[in-house]
């Protein structure tokens, strides 16, 4: 099956992406930042389909953007305050946050310019095997360790969040 | 037009990446520092996911797996942190978390 208009759909998820985040870091309301996160994390999952990656993409709904962002959205209904929409929205060292950002950009493009020769030019062909069931294999194979300790990271945090957000232990 | 290569999606995720970083850098806000912390990370997932396309192995998938387990951890700690740090301090402004600057 041969892909159709890839790089439509690259540019328009890409700029979609950016665009979310561009929304996360300059809107006032929390909300609205959450909103535009979810719209980033859509667009990256459509991404990583293009990667024929679709167990990653659907993890990436699934998890983010219905778990970890209702997350984020319940947090944000507890702590909400209308002071906080009405002051100031960035520090007092934003300038030099900006210029230490826009130099790690640089870094990176020119890393990516000097680096050009070691990327393919050409698109490697699409894969054959189910991706959902290799994936299954390798993380109950060869990463079968890391998939426990992933686990077992997952009990801290939920004890974490429970004593942490807990009024009296 | 140019085939989309994998350069195109590192370019992507390094313009995700600073943007995540600038909104660690210069927001007050904590739940919005929070969330660019997620962007820095979905970033990275990007790049995970587009070389693991680029050499045709599965490990940078599955790679990618274990670092959103990692950031949901990291989110439900960081605003459990946050929800216990509201209630003692009525404030969600970072640079009015001080208690350890004497």
């Amino acid at each position: 099956m041969t892909p159709v208009a890839t790089p439509f759909f690259f540019y328009l998820l890409s700029g979609l992406a950016i665009a979310g985040g561009l929304l996360v870091i300059t809107r006032r309301n929390a909300v609205h930042s959450a909103l535009a996160l979810i719209v980033t994390l859509l667009a990256v999952a459509g991404l990583y389909l293009m990667l024929y990656a679709p167990f990653v993409a659907g993890v990436q709904i699934i998890v983010y953007a219905g778990g970890i962002m209702v997350l984020f959205l319940f947090v944000i209904m507890l702590v909400s305050l209308e002071r906080t929409i009405k002051e100031r929205q960035f520090n007092r060292m934003w300038p030099v946050g900006l210029f230490a950002a826009c130099a790690l950009l640089a870094l990176f493009m020119s890393v990516f310019a000097k680096g050009r020769a070691l990327f393919p030019d050409r698109v490697p062909p699409p894969p054959e095997a189910s991706n959902t069931q290799q994936i299954g294999v390798m993380l109950y194979g060869n990463y079968m360790f890391a998939f426990e300790i992933a686990s077992l990271l997952l009990l801290v945090a939920i004890l974490g969040a429970v004593i942490m957000a807990k009024k009296r232990i | 037009m140019v085939p989309i290569t994998t350069i195109h999606y590192l370019v992507v995720a390094a313009a995700l990446f600073v943007l995540g970083v600038i909104g660690v850098l210069t927001r007050r806000n904590v739940v919005i520092v929070l969330m660019s912390i997620e962007l820095i990370l979905n970033a990275v997932n990007l790049n995970l996911v587009a070389f693991s396309r680029m050499w045709g192995g599965l490990q940078g998938q599955v790679f990618s797996i274990f670092i959103v387990v990692d950031a949901a951890a990291e989110a439900a700690v960081g605003l459990g942190i946050l929800i216990a740090f509201f209630r003692n301090k009525e404030t969600i402004n970072v640079d009015e978390i001080d208690l350890l600057k004497w």
